[in-house]
């Protein structure tokens, strides 16, 4: 148990570390779940994402789709009373789950050839930067 | 003075022969040359967002020591947003600006002015110098601009315009003649690199933004980014020829009347 506990910890000020944001100052006034334009596709909202951090349970971040699903557009924090930029969150999240595991979470193969002749570079560039290591 | 150009990999594939030419053409007309910069890298088309990651601001930091103190121009969306935050991050945080200049074994050269091509024509030019150089005004087109996210945030970065209530599009379509259509949604996010694994959820955050442009009467969106113009052209009503998605450098180069705009025939 205690070693859970630690492990937890790290996570939790990992996150912290790697965003650069102290996510205790968060009130859950719910505008960034209200201006997200992909919240329909998450399984958590969020301000949810938030709200576990705070209270200590960060695992349900490492199994959730929604930092996946966030395309870092940035307006919930341009919207953010508190000031926090809730896309660098999600991708200390990513950053997490990527970076030791070294696996990818998108290969060349998984996409479909008709598709990679009609996407444009630039897709393609931000697509694997952000899902592989 | 002569600017220099940043392409970045879409504008010399997918977008050349209609953002590109066109808007280097237009820039020569306007008595604004860009000079492409040699040997570029791409800029890497997203920023990193962990304070512990560095190595992909090389890239685009060799873009930034190898222009020195000459202002880079850039065209995509994308390309601006990462050379602009790159750029930033430099002036602002000595630990990283020593470890990548130590890194590519290179002095910082300062701080590198980062401009996006309209904000050259809106700060360099003018809206009334671009007007005057109109030849074909666009009359009587119903034309809307869509910034989608990476030119306006995060606002006090990227510097370029007021993000949820930005003008500079609009301005720019006025100052080309067209009927400027101002319609919500008009930085709401396209779904972006999501085209490649989540097709779904881009392609419903596409819809509700054409949606709302033909429903405010637009008959053509124009944008900046060439991933934006994709999962845009994606859409039911584009694809039944409802309305035109086009590079924001388009209608430019057809109130020019400019040789480029061929290429868009």
């Amino acid at each position: 148990m205690q070693k859970q506990d630690n492990a937890a910890n790290k996570l939790h000020s990992e996150i912290m570390e790697r965003s650069g944001q102290d996510f205790y100052n968060c009130i859950q006034c719910g505008k960034c779940t209200a201006g997200c334009p992909v919240v329909s596709a998450m399984d958590l909202l969020p301000r949810e994402v938030l709200l576990y951090l705070q209270m200590g349970q960060e695992e349900k971040l490492l199994n959730s789709k929604t930092p996946w699903i966030c395309a870092s557009c940035f307006t919930c924090g341009a919207r953010c009373i508190k000031d926090l930029d809730l896309c660098r969150i999600m991708e200390a999240i990513r950053v997490k789950i990527l970076r030791p595991r070294g696996a990818e979470c998108l290969s060349p193969g998984e996409i479909p050839r008709e598709l990679l002749e009609k996407l444009p570079q630039q897709a393609l560039v931000s697509g694997f930067r952000k899902r592989t290591r | 003075m002569s600017y220099l150009y940043f392409p970045g990999c879409t504008l010399k594939d997918k977008a050349a022969s209609v953002m590109e030419k066109t808007a280097l053409q237009a820039a020569a007309e306007l008595g604004l040359p860009l000079e492409e910069i040699d040997q570029w890298q791409c800029c890497g088309a997203v920023y990193p967002l962990t304070d512990d990651e560095l190595i992909t601001l090389v890239s685009p930091s060799r873009t930034l020591f190898a222009a020195k103190d000459r202002p880079v121009v850039t065209l995509c969306s994308a390309c601006h947003h990462v050379l602009k935050r790159t750029r930033e991050r430099l002036a602002a945080d000595k630990d990283a600006r020593d470890k990548i200049s130590s890194f590519l074994e290179e002095e910082y050269p300062g701080e590198t002015p980062v401009l996006h091509y309209l904000e050259l024509l809106r700060d360099e030019l003018g809206w009334d110098a671009l007007k005057e150089k109109v030849k074909l005004p666009l009359e009587g087109r119903r034309l809307a601009a869509y910034y989608g996210c990476m030119l306006l945030r995060p606002a006090e970065e990227m510097a370029f315009d007021d993000p949820e209530r930005p003008r500079i599009m609009e301005d720019y379509l006025q100052a080309l003649g067209a009927e400027v259509i101002t319609f919500p949604f008009r930085n709401k996010c396209c779904g972006a690199y999501l085209a490649v694994t989540e097709k779904q959820v881009m392609e419903d955050t596409s819809n509700n933004i054409v949606n709302m442009a033909l429903e405010y009467g637009a008959e053509e969106l124009t944008t900046a980014c060439p991933l934006c113009r994709y999962n845009l052209e994606q859409t039911p009503a584009v694809k039944e020829g409802k309305i035109k998605i086009s590079y924001f450098s388009e209608p430019l180069a057809e109130a020019l009347n400019l040789e480029a705009q061929e290429a868009l025939r």
